[in-house]
């Protein structure tokens, strides 16, 4: 029902015409309908006041267990109320609960802003926002009450509450649409998390994903300085001491010379194939050549068994196709290890805000989230605000979802 | 040199370096009595009498940082003299202060990378045996020209030089031929080190480490 409130019109329509009025009139019903909220807002507010003496004599705990929710249920219908007439969405955001005893929970609530402002709403709407819901309808229902009473008894009294009349229909033409837009934006301060709040908890997720993809980035680069050293660099070193004995035994022992020789080219090739692993590692080169759809499709190539890839997003700035590319990677190698699947498919789009992709496969599903592959590639994609979920049952079939909030980007890889 | 083989360990985590070390110590007349992967094995071969000269590796398991210079330096001040060469993927200044401070003498830190010129290899495993001191051209290249002790900036630039090639292990006369005077002047050039060093009257030998150690301590 409350889905169905369509926003409130501008304020400034001041045509007196069937639409101006219909609208006036479908806000003062409105206004009304809150208004008759009040009887039970009152006692809730009362409740919630009298829950404090309580808690000393125990009752209060039990008490709470029914005012805390019932409060909840009328601020959300006022929030939701107040965020159809001015069509902004009022995030709201309690604290969790679930399977605690009915004292830790009474705990929880105490400490939670969002029970602190359904109790301020209940006593706002009881009081203030009472009258200026309330004040339409009096507004409107008074002439036709004057009208009404003058008929049935005319005389002095009544004649000079007719007069009235008119200066109520005026002030309820113009005072009726600011009133109800005063009301929303008043629910909407007391019950909306605030500025200060949305921010400091925007900090707090930058924060976290800023420590993780700094200790994402040493980890990365502790990686690539062990490959080298323990691969190509170990490897060329080889090369170089095979090459010097054979030198010094050219002429005394020409076969294990040879023999030597032979050792350093094969070491040459894997120093090489270390390289390129290592460089594949950092930025793979058909990253760079194809963009993500190309070095996506890539990877599906490789694998063996059939993979369907529809992805269909335009160039990307280059770090979050880096992030999605190993976030994919890394989902595909997790297929490969544990899922015994017989197919797989990714599917990639972008809506305009946010790139999306998913990796999907029908093997045996129950993969774990906290594995160390998964857990890195949401932290891999949380340095871009991104997210991964994971859908696994036992059984399967197991989908991960990827989606980083990015515009595409207009230049895209060269 | 002595007549007997010289005894050698080798102490390397990566089996194709180890094997490489061992077939080249082999080949020219060193007995390798054991080739070790890592750090711990070393500790238990290093105590042993029966080993001239100790080669091995600043980074092997567990921790893969620098456990073979712990492992050097702890063997050297159980056993102070005990011969020890490493060699390392990357030559840190830090590290080739810690080694000569770790006894006098008998020590060497070179490039892996030196080890493909085997002749000046084994030469330089050769003088650490014998008690000598071998710092890698790298370190020592590192070193020059960064020198906060006021006590270097009396030396000429050939006193430099000489000191150089002495930070790399060299005699007398392999630096009287690298700079191409004669035994006689690099000795002049050395005595004038030591002077404009201040360092104590000694052995010739000690003079020359606590030099390059001073050397050491004012580049890094």
């Amino acid at each position: 029902m409350i889905n169905e409130i369509r926003p409130l019109g501008p304020a400034t329509i001041t045509r007196v015409d069937r639409p101006g009025i219909m609208e006036r009139l479908r806000v003062t019903g409105l206004g009304l309908g809150l208004a008759l909220a009040m009887p039970v807002t009152l006692l809730l507010g009362i409740l919630s006041l009298l829950v404090w003496p309580l808690l000393l004599v125990v009752v209060g705990f039990g008490l709470a267990q029914a005012v805390v929710p019932a409060s909840h249920v009328s601020a959300r219908l006022h929030r939701a109320v107040a965020s159809r007439l001015l069509a902004a969405e009022i995030p709201a955001e309690c604290a969790d609960t679930t399977g605690l005893n009915p004292f830790s929970r009474s705990l929880v609530w105490l400490r939670d802003p969002a029970r602190w402002r359904d109790f301020a709403h209940l006593w706002f709407a009881s009081t203030g926002g009472l009258v200026m819901s309330a004040l339409p309808a009096m507004l409107i229902a008074g002439p036709v009450v004057h009208v009404i009473g003058f008929l049935i008894s005319p005389g002095s009294f009544w004649m000079v509450l007719l007069f009235l009349s008119g200066p109520m229909l005026l002030a309820w033409w113009f005072v009726t649409l600011p009133l109800a837009r005063a009301r929303a934006t008043a629910d909407r301060a007391i019950l909306g998390v605030s500025r200060i709040e949305q921010l400091e908890q925007r900090v707090a997720e930058v924060a976290e994903s800023r420590t993780e993809a700094l200790d994402h980035s040493a980890a990365e680069v502790r990686r690539i300085e062990r490959d080298l050293h323990d691969g190509a660099q170990a490897r060329i070193a080889t090369v170089g001491m095979n090459v010097g004995l054979a030198e010094k035994l050219m002429a005394t022992d020409p076969e294990a010379a040879a023999e030597l020789l032979r050792e350093a080219r094969e070491a040459t090739v894997s120093a090489l194939e270390d390289l390129r692993t290592v460089v594949r590692g950092i930025h793979p080169p058909v990253l760079a050549d194809r963009g993500l759809v190309g070095a996506v499709e890539a990877l599906a190539v490789a694998l063996p068994l059939p993979v369907t890839v529809s992805v269909e997003i335009d160039p990307l700035p280059a770090p979050v196709e880096s992030a999605l590319y190993f976030a994919v990677a890394e989902c595909l190698a997790n297929t490969m290890k544990h899922s015994e699947a017989r197919r797989a498919w990714i599917s990639g789009s972008h809506d305009g805000t946010r790139a999306r992709i998913v990796v999907g496969d029908d093997g045996v599903g129950g993969a774990n989230p906290n594995g160390l592959g998964l857990t890195g590639v949401a932290k891999r994609l949380g340095a871009f605000d991104g997210t991964m979920e994971l859908s696994s049952p036992p059984g399967g079939p197991t989908e991960v979802t990827m989606e980083v909030p990015c515009p595409t980007s207009p230049s895209g890889p060269s | 040199m002595s007549d007997q083989p010289l005894r050698a360990v080798v102490a390397e985590d990566q089996a194709l370096l180890r094997v490489g070390l061992t077939r080249i110590l082999e080949a020219c007349g060193f007995t390798v009595v054991a080739a070790v992967a890592d750090a711990a094995e070393l500790a238990g071969l290093l105590g042993s009498p029966d080993v001239d000269v100790a080669v091995l590796d600043v980074r092997m398991p567990p921790t893969f940082t620098n456990e073979g210079l712990r492992a050097a330096i702890a063997a050297r001040t159980a056993r102070p003299g005990l011969p020890v060469l490493v060699l390392s993927q990357y030559v840190e200044p830090l590290y080739a202060r810690e080694l000569l401070a770790s006894g006098q003498g008998a020590v060497g830190y070179l490039l892996k990378d030196r080890v493909a010129d085997v002749d000046n290899f084994i030469a330089s495993v050769r003088q650490v045996a014998d008690g000598g001191t071998v710092l890698d051209p790298e370190v020592v290249a590192t070193l020059v020209g960064g020198g906060r002790d006021e006590r270097l900036a009396r030396l000429t630039p050939r006193e430099v030089e000489a000191l150089t090639l002495m930070a790399e292990g060299r005699s007398n006369a392999a630096i009287a031929a690298r700079m191409f005077v004669t035994e006689k002047a690099v000795g002049k050039h050395i005595n004038s080190i030591f002077t404009k060093l201040d360092l104590p009257q000694a052995s010739d030998d000690n003079r020359r480490v606590l030099a390059v150690l001073a050397w050491l301590d004012g580049n890094t």
